[in-house]
């Protein structure tokens, strides 16, 4: 060994020390994060908090169906929220039983008086009272009247009543056997609202287990005979999150496994030799580690998405060291490495190209494989060859490359036909214009079709549309944002009876604001005056003071008790609706108001001007209409537009990159042509196989430029410096290192998890055509270049 | 003779069979038979109605009066007139009330306290056997030209709001619905002449 070759080592050794501690360190996640901008707008930001900390994000929807009948899901529902009420894991638990809601229904009874919207000076008056009693025996009258007469000699005036007619009871689910059930009555239904934070998919993913035991323990208790068919069907947010990181985490350790088995058997069988598959891996593994380190220096974590597009880094940095290995001339660092060189820096600029992406997955890929690419062509260089035995040698490939040579002089003579590839993609694209594009974030989500079907299902039986519409009303305290909240609810409730909205949510229907709490109990007369205005107020109606004598003390009792606050809500379903529309934030207090729209799920868009409109009539609360699911999307287009840009910027680099070094113009057009051309033979393809291009795919599209140049400069090299290297085996060369980066994408293809799988089906095709047509249309070096690839070999 | 065997069947099923067994003497099974055809073959109906509360909490009863409005088999609509107006519409399970600008929707399956008050009189409207016998121990007398639909609710949740319902009849017209609470209080519904159109 020699001695740069073992300052080399050392180096290696000691960098591979630092970079493995960097990793064992690093933190790593697989939430939302890596779709979520890095520098967010204003909107943005509250787009972010929403879908991370937002009302939904702590949402267990649970379904309980087979079983004997629809007494035993009942059974079994009441088990798992009994057993979950007692875990500090969850917040609330909902399935519609009585003892829940019993709670509920006395919290609402005892505080009328302060959550009442009409609680008002007006009512108490004489003439209030009077119409307000009126409005209360005309209500006996009906078939409701059995249930409100309960309550009529506490609550003449109906503030019980007024309350829920407020909250809107609404969409409730049908209650079968005590407990809430689907409309066919098959499933029991549940809401498990999640303590932990939205981001923290430990803290969820620990709550879909205490469900899962729940359950489990639940199905012992019930008889074997009623158990047949039982299931637990679970959704939401949380649920989501916990299974798209195990799916990524599932995925990027099935593919990066079998990638690296692929690619070892197939370096395997063509080196016949181990050690040579060894020292193949080791440029690999060297940039690999190195990317990792660096992501997890230049970002907050590594999101597992990212190693995902990692395995990509195997098609391509495996290919230095089969370049080494293969084409082992004496001058190798004379003959081959600037070849290297060079297609490494073309491939540098590609991936650079994504370090300025606002998509933090797409920058973090673009460190990575820089990094890594970087870190495996310095390897492959200053320390790989000081590792090679004196007498190593793989199996002489020459034979193969010139039965390549040969095969690629007769495909030659039809290349005229490449003039159909512009011609068929570009009709295409060109029949498929409408719908080139992929334009919904969605597209990136790696859950299952089937997964959100079931979600729409149970959140329409369930009563809980998924959250599209908020207001969000910000102040620096929380009194403040509850005042705020409180005038735009006044302003947003007569655009209900207008038909613009469907309802909304407030926090202050379940906590209103101090001040409007005590002006409420001021507007409540002392005993001894409400006992007079009462007999006043009865005067000629069929009810008489002394029936309605448990309303005084009630009244008194409400004036004088102390002012609501969130320690009172505990225990009912209303606390965790006031955790989930009440939220500190960075900058102080965020309250939510979600709005419904009016029978379908999207607000018009003059229904949403008149609601902004009645916004603007309050121009001292600060608030601002959200719609998530297109600020999303709005967000999506952003990341899709930037990364053309910066595609195209990379194929920019590139092409400058190459113009410098080459110092010929027709020189680099040979070298691109081949890459353009199978990147439109890739896009028609795609498109016309009816897919919707995506993120991923322009980022495949940038991928197949930069490894593709590797290919193109090997032809170019050939034909521009005929006696350097040898042809046949820079064929053959190429061959092994392409069908590597094919094999490796490949695998991605598969993948479940669509962004992977977008990039794989890109790439794969991608670079297979990008070796074809650099072959096809590389200049022949010399009249005869397979004789002369033949003298200069042997 | 099946439609027979269905009513014993129902009814042991629900275990009011010991209390029955005398049934076809006390009632005559012919009349009623036909009383619920010529019901169920009537097709809609617009009625006037005035409505007694009697509730032992208040010192006077309570009434009202307007018009119901019958489309077979399952749309009942009463309209209150006086003193407030008011409209409850029933209509497959679901029971729509309009006060002032506001409607309330309610699933009776939800509430089954109010099942009694409003399936008593649509079932008896469409003739429905099967469906006042989902609810109620169904006791008929009396002949074709004037009859009486004694209804008690067989379900301990239902009996526990409602004590009976009595439902007076000539031929294919109900007259009077008197509806007795468990507690004491009772209303009783007055049907007044056909409302032409």
């Amino acid at each position: 060994m020699s001695r740069p070759g073992a300052a080399g080592t050392l180096i290696w050794a000691l960098l591979c020390i630092i970079a493995a501690g960097i990793v064992a360190r690093a933190t790593y996640t697989a939430d939302l994060s890596a779709f979520l901008p890095r520098s967010p707008t204003a909107t943005q930001q509250l787009l972010v908090e929403q879908l991370r900390a937002g009302p939904a994000a702590h949402l267990i929807l649970v379904a309980l169906e087979g079983g004997a009948d629809a007494r035993t899901r009942a059974q079994l529902s009441a088990q798992l929220a009994r057993q979950l009420r007692s875990d500090p894991d969850f917040v609330a638990v909902n399935n519609g039983d009585a003892a829940g809601l019993e709670k509920d229904r006395a919290f609402l009874f005892s505080h009328r008086y302060l959550l009442s919207e009409t609680a008002t000076p007006q009512r108490f008056t004489v003439a209030g009272l009077r119409a307000a009693i009126s409005d209360s025996l005309d209500a006996l009258a009906t078939p409701e009247g059995a249930l409100l007469k309960a309550l009529f000699t506490r609550d003449p005036t109906g503030e019980m009543l007024a309350i829920l007619d407020a909250l809107g009871t609404g969409q409730m689910p049908r209650t079968l056997d005590g407990v809430w059930s689907s409309r066919d009555g098959a499933r029991a239904l549940l809401i498990a609202q999640t303590r932990g934070a939205g981001s923290d998919t430990d803290a969820q993913q620990a709550a879909c287990q205490a469900i899962r035991r729940a359950f489990a323990l639940g199905v012992a208790a019930i008889p074997a005979g009623d158990r047949r068919g039982v299931r637990l069907l679970m959704s939401g947010p949380p649920v989501f999150a916990v299974t798209s990181r195990a799916m990524i985490k599932g995925e990027v350790m099935r593919l990066s496994g079998l990638s690296a088995a692929l690619v070892a058997l197939l370096l395997l069988s063509v080196y016949r030799s181990l050690p040579g598959l060894l020292l193949t891996l080791v440029p690999v593994a060297s940039g690999a580690l190195a990317g990792v380190a660096a992501v997890a220096l230049g970002f907050d974590a590594v999101h597992g998405i990212t190693l995902g597009f990692g395995i990509t880094l195997i098609g391509e940095a495996v290919d230095y060291s089969i370049y080494l290995l293969v084409q082992s001339a004496t001058d190798w660092r004379h003959s081959v490495w600037p070849t290297i060189r060079l297609g490494m820096l073309t491939s540098i600029c590609g991936f650079a190209a994504l370090l300025p992406s606002g998509f933090p997955g797409l920058a973090q890929l673009g460190l990575y494989s820089v990094t890594g690419l970087l870190a495996a062509a310095l390897v492959t260089r200053f320390v790989l060859p000081g590792w090679l035995p004196r007498n190593f040698a793989i199996r002489d490939l020459s034979a193969t490359g010139e039965r390549l040579a040969r095969a690629l002089q007769a495909l030659r003579r039809v290349r005229a036909a490449l003039v159909l590839v512009p011609l068929l993609a570009g009709t295409a694209l060109y029949l498929h214009r409408s719908t080139l594009w992929s334009r919904e974030l969605s597209a990136l989500s790696p859950i299952p079709a089937a997964d959100l079907a079931l979600d729409e299902e149970l959140r329409t039986e369930v009563g809980a549309p998924d959250v599209r519409y908020v207001i969000v009303a910000s102040a620096a305290d929380r009194e403040s944002v509850l005042l705020a909240a409180q005038t735009l609810a006044a302003r947003l409730t007569p655009l209900i009876d207008q038909g613009v909205i469907g309802g909304f949510e407030s926090p202050t229907r379940y906590l209103p604001a101090l001040a409007v709490q005590r002006a409420r109990q001021a507007s409540l007369p002392a005993s001894p005056e409400l006992s007079s205005r009462l007999k006043e107020a009865l005067a000629g109606l069929p009810v008489s003071a002394a029936r309605l004598q448990p309303f005084l003390p009630d009244v008194e009792r409400a004036r004088t008790a102390p002012l609501l606050s969130r320690a009172d809500l505990e225990g009912t379903s209303f606390a965790a609706a006031v955790d989930a529309l009440l939220v500190k934030s960075a900058g102080g207090w965020s309250a939510l108001l979600p709005l419904s729209a009016v029978a379908s799920a999207d607000l018009s868009a003059s229904a949403a001007t008149r609601v902004r409109a009645a916004l603007a009539q309050e121009p001292g609360v600060h608030a601002a209409l959200l719609d998530l699911q297109g600020e999303a999307n709005r967000l999506y287009s952003g990341y899709l537009s930037e990364a053309a840009q910066l595609a195209i910027a990379g194929f920019g680099a590139i092409v400058l990159l190459l113009l410098v070094v080459l110092r010929s113009p027709a020189r680099v057009v040979r070298v691109v042509a081949p890459l353009a051309l199978s990147v439109l033979a890739v896009a028609g393809l795609l498109v016309g196989l009816g897919e919707r291009l995506t993120i991923l795919h322009v980022v495949g599209m940038l991928l197949i430029v930069a490894v593709g140049s590797n290919y193109a400069l090997f032809f170019d090299r050939s034909s521009a410096q005929p006696h350097q290297g040898s042809v046949p085996l820079t064929l053959a060369s190429l061959l092994i290192a392409n069908s590597a980066t094919v094999l490796t994408f490949g695998v991605l293809a598969c993948s479940r998890v669509p962004v992977l799988a977008d990039l794989g089906a890109t790439v794969a095709p991608g670079t297979l055509l990008a070796l074809l047509f650099s072959a096809l249309l590389a200049r022949p070096a010399a009249p005869a270049p397979a004789a002369a690839a033949l003298a200069g070999g042997s | 003779m099946k439609r027979r065997a269905d009513y014993v069947g129902v009814l042991a099923a629900v275990g009011f069979a010991a209390t029955c067994a005398a049934a076809p003497e006390s009632t005559p099974q012919p009349a009623f038979e036909q009383v619920l055809q010529l019901l169920a073959a009537r097709r809609h109906g617009h009625v006037t109605f005035t409505e007694v509360h009697e509730l032992a909490l208040l010192d006077r009863p309570l009434q009202s009066s307007g018009e119901l409005l019958y489309a077979a088999p399952d749309r009942l609509e009463k309209r209150t007139l006086k003193p407030k107006a008011e409209t409850l519409v029933l209509e497959q399970g679901v029971l729509r009330a309009r006060r002032g600008r506001r409607t309330y929707v309610m699933q009776l399956r939800d509430y089954p306290q109010v099942v009694p008050f409003v399936e008593s009189i649509r079932a008896t409207l469409a003739g429905d056997r099967a469906a006042l016998e989902r609810y109620f121990r169904v006791e008929f007398d009396g002949s074709l030209a004037q009859w009486t639909l004694l209804l008690v609710p067989v379900d301990a949740s239902l009996a526990a709001a409602v004590k009976d319902i009595r439902i007076e009849g000539e031929r294919d017209a109900i007259r009077a619905v008197q509806i007795r609470q468990s507690d004491g209080d009772r209303s009783l519904l007055t049907i007044g002449p056909e409302v032409t159109p």
